[in-house]
């Protein structure tokens, strides 16, 4: 007997008859592919629960009672078990798997989108019989059913391997697919009439070990043989997961998420999947647009630059600096948005910048708390959430939070206005009446008295209960954009002021937002989460002069222009008539500008009101990096080229510095990136090297030392110490996407393991992100050597110093520099005066967001376009009855605002006395209601008289 | 050998009119071991049990006390679940112990909880079996009303819940874990042992004992006789009675308690009190020992006993209790495709093996029924068996996960052996060998 005293860390086992160490627990299959054999499997996933269906991977395993066939995805390792891979047993038992595999399997391969790809069709070549005995009819089902708009299923194809129904019950918690039938007539569908409509659906598609699973963007657009890829960052929402984007003669095919452990671990929602569509749309722009006559016409970039430099110029001459404003940036790169944030304050001369457009936090807020990662919340036994719904906004976190859940205990407590995504997930799940989160904050953290005495007492107890004593970390957002931050921003400090060890995770929604924030896209606020205030003097070294008062917000912006007094406004990919709370006050904003220049991909709501249009290269088109809800960087990677000539945004400012008369010194995407390193007070010692290590290719977390996370030393987790799995390993399956995949990878990864194919991976990523810096225009040497810059990262994460020093010379002062500014810190803003009492006529208004809305990217994708659900006014159907109208019937809505016509829909889920409209549905909603002046909004709903306002299209409700 | 004047135990009220009610059932001494068993300590109650050396009557064989000994000490909660699925091919014995003596089922489920420390029991009856269910149901519901079922049992202070669920048509729910699964309101599929043994991880991942109809109908019997007394019936290695399901061509087919050890094949299919010989005067082609899964047995196996070391080490098993006669009229290509296409269409689908395995077997027979077979297709059958089963050996190894894919091999590897020259016949001639022509009237 072992001493029960005694570590065990290793179990020596043995494979093939070759000594191998495995970790404790660790799966047989794990175990053996880590040391260098690659068993054949179909069902088992390592991020899933195995199941021990497919039989594929069956091995000869003796753990001393004879050798016997055992599913090696099922088995933990134990001491002394002698597997035997090789055995004839073993190959018989495989073969014949195999066989039985591909007796009903139609060998459609040249029509079938995974033919190349395909773990059926690369395992029967290493693994299997070399021709079939089946002379029979082959099973036969309809050919690709649709079940759901984006993911159709060919049951003749499918091996029944019980990964997709496994992935949509136990990882996206939508079992919307399941098994039908049984024995050979077993099938994967839906139920009847009920769609696989779950957000993570297209994840299926990806791990289908065969191409019954097909995504309908994707299907018949290419062969894996034609597609060039390249790591990248999903932009889609700030969660930032790692994906492979891929194209074909020039256009994007295919996103595949890349299993990194920190973030994504393989999953991408079906929105970042997808949205590539948009990138490839015949609406983007090629040209820049100047108003001429009325009408916007193409023009040269020569002509319009001049047209901008000039009108700019002229504004501030005649009105001065702070005349100008910069509105928008989170959809940037963080090398653009640095770019203009640097524009801003030294050409333009103005602090009005806003990355934000009066929808997110203040920048000082999200910059100033302690911050957490996703791993930190998922792992901290008790996470509180004051956020919009994560499972709309930022879908992997949902799906982090929900792991977190369902196999960790995690405990969540929500403060929600009304019903989200989580809350059949929450341990306990607290209303509060829009505008009262910081009450029923300072409640939950007194122990649950002096509630809302409403009877919800009981519940706040039971919370504060759940909420214990230990480590809190906070996902914080903005719950509403019907009600101001100011509740939220209280409630934040009340919760760091009761318990001070508390962390936050930003849950602000927008692609880069957190890298815009950063960069100093923010009134106030400089690059590297310091203060024009504090950090002026430090800049000044390197920037020259700087504004010399904090400048507007977005809604401050937005209010001087509608007064007259904005006479250049630069919308940086921002569409305030869209995304804008107050849709009034930004049509009045936009209309009072002097002149207004927008720089985006499309033509949207705002930009038509443009007076110059500058075309932009977008997500796929341009290099750099990118910045998650946790501070994390990681690279974006050009794959194809903008069309026409549409360029990078950090391009646009140095032309337009230039034009202005100004120099912004910098020439390629790799400059900017090493100015940042150099200035930015957070960033300092995150170089290139850093980012470029394979450490790096998870991303790394900016940041002084005391945060979280410190450069250049992603977080440990259990693959951690294995560089370059992690990281490309893409999907976490049997394979390598793209056109990196071969034969050779595949049977390579049962000889030499997975680590070696994934650094050749890495390099060729990396090649292709060199490449992608040319394609910006930059005439850039590539990356130093790969070993040197993997020995730098080393370096650098083992020596917390060298990342968080002094600026490494580079500033034009030398060594005798200004020291170093402090970080921007939170502090907690005096208690909210409290909204005003709600009449009993009205309803106080919350807004959403969707996953699906009218914003640029999915608008301008076909295949999301139609999933947008539209604005119905949800109302709780107490307050329904009240109305005396049915669900399904249209009422009136007024607000302070105007008063628009809406279908009313029952929805317990929004509680009495509030009214739900989601945020941004294509036609007049949200927007036009709310009014920013207030702290909340209230409205009053109508019946629009008899027989006026049923609706029989919609809803139901006859 | 010969036939025993051994007691009977559990079909005792088969011929009783009134055997199914409580009136009927107290009238002949029901529940009088329930109040034995309940003034003595559970611990007792499962040695009595242990004692008696019963083997688990579902077909494994498995002692049913020492199964009970697997439950970890002080998990709780903890069930037990009466696998009432019997479905196999020729097997109707459950059927009867429900439909004509329920409760007898309930007192054996009542004592076996309390043996265990259950506080909860669930009986899962085969979709199928209408009168069963009915019957089942109008029994708990009177033993409920009675006080024998409920809160505080007949007075003794220990309470403990029935549940009745019936299932869905799925033979493979006779398998334990897949039981389970269905219980749980799952598809019924296998779980993998281990991690799964019911013992450890059954249903709701609680310590759960999986026990046959009929192991537990005998439950009151050992604790009113003692299990030494049952010991005693039958032999040493094969304990008490045995309820066999015998159909096919005999005269009188039927369900027939027999001494188990003492009483042969032979005994059970000739004996006039029994199945009285073949019908017609036939002579015996074959017959299945223990369910449709097991391998067949001939002429020469009649005088082996019915006891389960002797079966197994000649190749078989008693299994489920069934006994199914082949006389010389039987066309054992036909018998053997019938017997496969069973096991293709109760395949739950599950493991790759049997899901695809089976059918493609049945439709090999098939083609060689309709005269579309090729010389090849004899190897071709035995290699898809021996990729289900390895080695085709007995007992069967499996590259699956329960035992349903191996079950279609045994009737192939049988008849492929034994009638080699009627597969031969079919595919050289497109027909039946028809050495013996069926007569007219045969049938009749």
């Amino acid at each position: 007997m072992a001493d029960p005293l005694e570590v065990v860390t290793t179990v020596s086992i043995t494979i093939d008859g070759r000594p191998v160490e495995a970790r404790p627990g660790e799966l047989l299959i794990a175990a053996a592919e880590r040391a260098g054999t690659y068993i054949p499997r179909f069902c088992y996933h390592p991020r899933m629960e195995p199941v021990g269906m497919c039989r594929m991977c069956i091995v000869e395993v003796d753990t001393g009672r004879g050798p016997a066939l055992q599913p090696s995805c099922m088995i933990p390792v134990a001491e002394g078990m002698a597997v035997s891979t090789e055995s004839d047993v073993t190959k018989k038992a495989q073969d014949g798997v195999l066989e039985f595999l591909l007796i009903n399997h139609p060998l459609d391969c040249p029509v079938c989108d995974k033919g190349g790809e395909c773990p059926l069709q690369d395992q029967t070549l290493a693994f299997g019989p070399g021709e079939s005995r089946f002379v029979e009819e082959k099973r036969h089902y309809e050919k690709p059913i649709p079940l759901s708009g984006l993911v159709s299923m060919d049951r003749e194809r499918c091996i029944l391997c019980d990964r997709c129904t496994r992935f949509a019950k136990d990882v996206a918690g939508d079992p919307l697919i399941t098994f039908i039938g049984r024995g050979n007539e077993t099938q994967v569908n839906t139920f009847p009439d009920d769609p696989f409509s779950s957000y993570f659906s297209g994840n299926t598609v990806q791990i289908c070990p065969v191409g019954a699973l097909l995504a309908k963007p994707y299907r018949f657009k290419a062969r894996p043989w034609d597609l060039d890829q390249v790591e990248s960052t999903c932009t889609a929402c700030s969660v930032g997961c790692r994906m492979a984007v891929q194209s074909s003669t020039n256009r994007l095919v295919r996103h595949l998420g890349i299993d990194v452990d920190p973030v994504n671990w393989g999953w991408l929602c079906d929105k970042g999947r997808f949205d590539f569509e948009a990138v490839n749309a015949e609406e983007r722009l090629g040209a820049p647009l100047m108003r001429k006559d009325e009408e916007l016409v193409e023009v040269s970039w020569s002509e319009a630059l001049t047209e901008v430099a000039e009108r700019l110029a002229g504004a501030s001459e005649r009105h001065g600096a702070g005349s100008l404003a910069v509105l928008g940036g989170a959809r940037l790169a963080n090398e653009d948005a640095y770019a203009w944030s640097k524009l801003a304050r030294t050409v333009l001369g103005t602090d009005n910048v806003d990355a934000q457009l009066g929808d997110g936090l203040p920048a000082e807020v999200v910059l100033g708390l302690p911050r957490a990662t996703i791993d930190a919340a998922c792992q901290a036994g008790t996470v509180v959430l004051l956020t919009p719904d994560i499972k709309e906004e930022l879908p992997v976190l949902y799906l982090r939070l929900r792991d977190a859940v369902v196999s960790k205990g995690l405990r969540l407590i929500e403060l929600s206005p009304t019903a989200t995504g989580l809350t059949g997930l929450a341990a306990a799940s607290l209303r509060y009446r829009p505008g009262e989160a910081a009450q029923v904050m300072r409640s939950l953290l007194a122990g649950g008295d002096g509630g809302a005495g409403d009877g919800s007492d009981d519940a706040l107890r039971e919370a504060a209960a759940i909420l214990g004593d230990g480590p809190i970390v906070c996902v914080l957002g903005r719950p509403s954009l019907a009600e101001s931050a100011d509740s939220v921003v209280a409630a934040a400090g009340a919760l760091l002021e009761a318990r001070p060890g508390t962390t936050f995770l930003s849950a602000l929604r927008r692609g880069n937002v957190h890298g815009a924030l950063d960069m100093g896209l923010a009134p106030g606020v400089l690059p590297g989460r310091v203060s024009l205030h504090d950090a002026r003097e430090w800049f000044t070294s390197s920037w020259g002069s700087l504004p010399d008062t904090q400048g507007l917000d977005a809604a401050g912006t937005l209010t001087a222009a509608a007064e007259g007094r904005i006479q250049g406004l630069v919308l940086l990919g921002a569409d305030p008539l869209g995304d804008f709370p107050d849709r009034d006050l930004a049509r009045r904003g936009i209309a009072g500008a002097g002149f207004v220049v927008a720089i985006d991909a499309f033509l949207t709501e705002s930009s038509r009101q443009a007076d110059v249009v500058l075309p932009a290269a977008t997500f796929g088109e341009r290099g750099g990096t990118t910045t998650n809800i946790e501070g994390r960087i990681s690279r974006l990677s050009a794959k194809v080229t903008a069309p026409g000539s549409a360029r990078a945004d950090w391009m646009i400012a140095v032309e337009l510095a230039s034009r202005m008369g100004s120099d912004l010194g910098v020439e390629s995407v790799d400059d900017l990136w090493d100015e940042i390193e150099r200035v930015a007070p957070s960033h300092l010692g995150l170089t290139r090297t850093v980012l470029q290590s394979l450490d790096g290719a998870d991303g790394v977390l900016a940041g002084p030392a005391d945060d979280v996370g410190t450069a250049g030393a992603p977080p440990t987790m259990s693959q951690a110490d294995e560089p370059g799995v992690s990281a490309a390993a893409a999907q976490g399956q049997d394979h390598l996407p793209g056109n990196v995949q071969t034969e050779e990878a595949v049977l390579g990864a049962g000889a030499a393991g997975g680590a070696l194919g994934s650094e050749a991976v890495t390099e060729a990523f990396n090649a292709d992100a060199d490449t992608a810096d040319y394609a910006d225009g930059a005439s850039e040497e590539a990356g130093g050597g790969e070993e040197a810059a993997v020995a730098a990262a080393a370096g650098a994460a083992e020596d917390d110093d060298a990342v968080v020093g002094e600026p490494s010379g580079g500033g034009t002062e030398g060594g005798a520099g200004p020291s170093r500014p402090p970080a921007i810190r939170f502090t907690a803003a005096g208690a909210s005066g409290g909204p005003p009492p709600v009449d009993s006529y009205s309803l106080r208004l919350v807004s959403g967001r969707k996953l699906y809305d009218a914003g640029t990217f999915v608008s301008h994708a076909p295949s999301l376009v139609t999933l947008a659900p539209g604005a119905n006014l949800r109302v709780n159907p107490a307050d329904l009855d009240r109305l005396g109208v049915t669900t399904g019937t249209r009422v009136r809505v007024t607000s302070s605002r105007t008063s628009l016509v809406l279908v009313a829909d029952a929805d317990l889920g929004v509680p009495k006395g509030t009214a739900g409209l989601w945020f941004n549905q294509p036609g007049q909603g949200a927007a036009d209601l709310i009014d920013v002046r207030g702290p909340v909004t209230d409205v009053r709903v109508e019946t629009l008289g008899a027989g006026a306002g049923h609706v029989s299209a919609r809803g139901g409700g006859s | 050998m010969a036939v025993t004047d051994a007691p009977k135990i559990i079909t005792t009220r088969f011929d009783v009119a009134d055997g199914h009610t409580l009136a009927g059932y107290e009238r002949t001494g029901g529940y009088a071991a329930l109040r034995t068993a309940l003034g003595r300590a559970p611990a007792d109650v499962l040695a009595e049990v242990k004692a008696a050396n019963i083997q688990g009557r579902g077909g494994a064989g498995f002692p049913a006390g020492v199964k009970w000994g697997f439950l970890p000490p002080d998990v709780h909660p903890r069930y037990l679940v009466v696998n009432g699925d019997e479905s196999e091919p020729g097997t109707y014995k459950d059927r009867l112990l429900m439909e004509r003596d329920p409760h007898q089922l309930i007192e054996g489920v009542l004592i076996s909880s309390y043996a265990v420390e259950a506080k909860q029991a669930f009986i899962y009856v085969r979709g199928e079996m209408a009168h069963a269910q009915e019957r089942l149901a109008a029994a708990l519901n009177e033993a409920y009303a009675a006080g024998l079922v409920g809160r505080d049992i007949a007075g003794s202070g220990w309470s403990m819940d029935v549940v009745l669920h019936w299932g869905a048509g799925a033979y493979i729910v006779g398998e334990e874990t897949a039981l389970i699964e269905s219980l749980e309101g799952r598809r019924g599929m296998p779980r993998l042992k281990p991690p799964f043994f019911p013992a450890a991880k059954g249903l709701y991942m609680q310590p759960t004992i999986v026990n046959n109809v009929e192991t537990l109908a005998n439950v009151p019997w050992i604790v009113s006789n003692g299990g030494a007394a049952f010991a005693a019936l039958g032999t040493e290695e094969s304990a008490g009675m045995r309820i066999f399901a015998l159909s096919g061509h005999v005269r009188r087919p039927g369900v027939y308690e027999v001494e188990m050890g003492k009483t042969t094949f032979r005994d059970l299919i000739e004996a006039p009190i029994y199945g009285g010989g073949i019908r017609n005067g036939g002579t015996l082609k074959a017959f299945i020992p223990g369910g449709a899964s097991a391998p067949w047995f001939y002429e020469e196996h009649l005088d082996l006993p019915l006891s389960k070391p002797s079966v197994d080490k000649a190749g078989s098993m008693l299994g489920s209790g069934a006994i199914v006669v082949m006389d010389h009229t039987t066309d054992a290509v036909k018998a053997c495709a019938r017997v496969v296409r069973f096991f293709a269409h109760e395949s739950c689908g599950k493991c790759t093996p049997c899901r695809e395995g089976t059918t493609w077997l049945h439709q090999i027979l098939q083609r060689i029924l309709a005269g579309d077979g090729r010389p090849s297709d004899l190897e071709l059958l035995m290699d898809v068996c021996d990729n289900i089963s390895p080695g085709i050996a007995w007992p069967p190894k499996q590259t699956t996960i329960c035992p349903l894919g191996p079950s279609a091999v045994s009737p192939i590897a049988s008849a492929l052996v034994r009638f080699r020259s009627e597969f031969e016949a079919y595919i050289a001639n497109g027909r039946h060998a028809a050495a013996v022509p069926v007569e007219v009237g045969a049938r009749g």
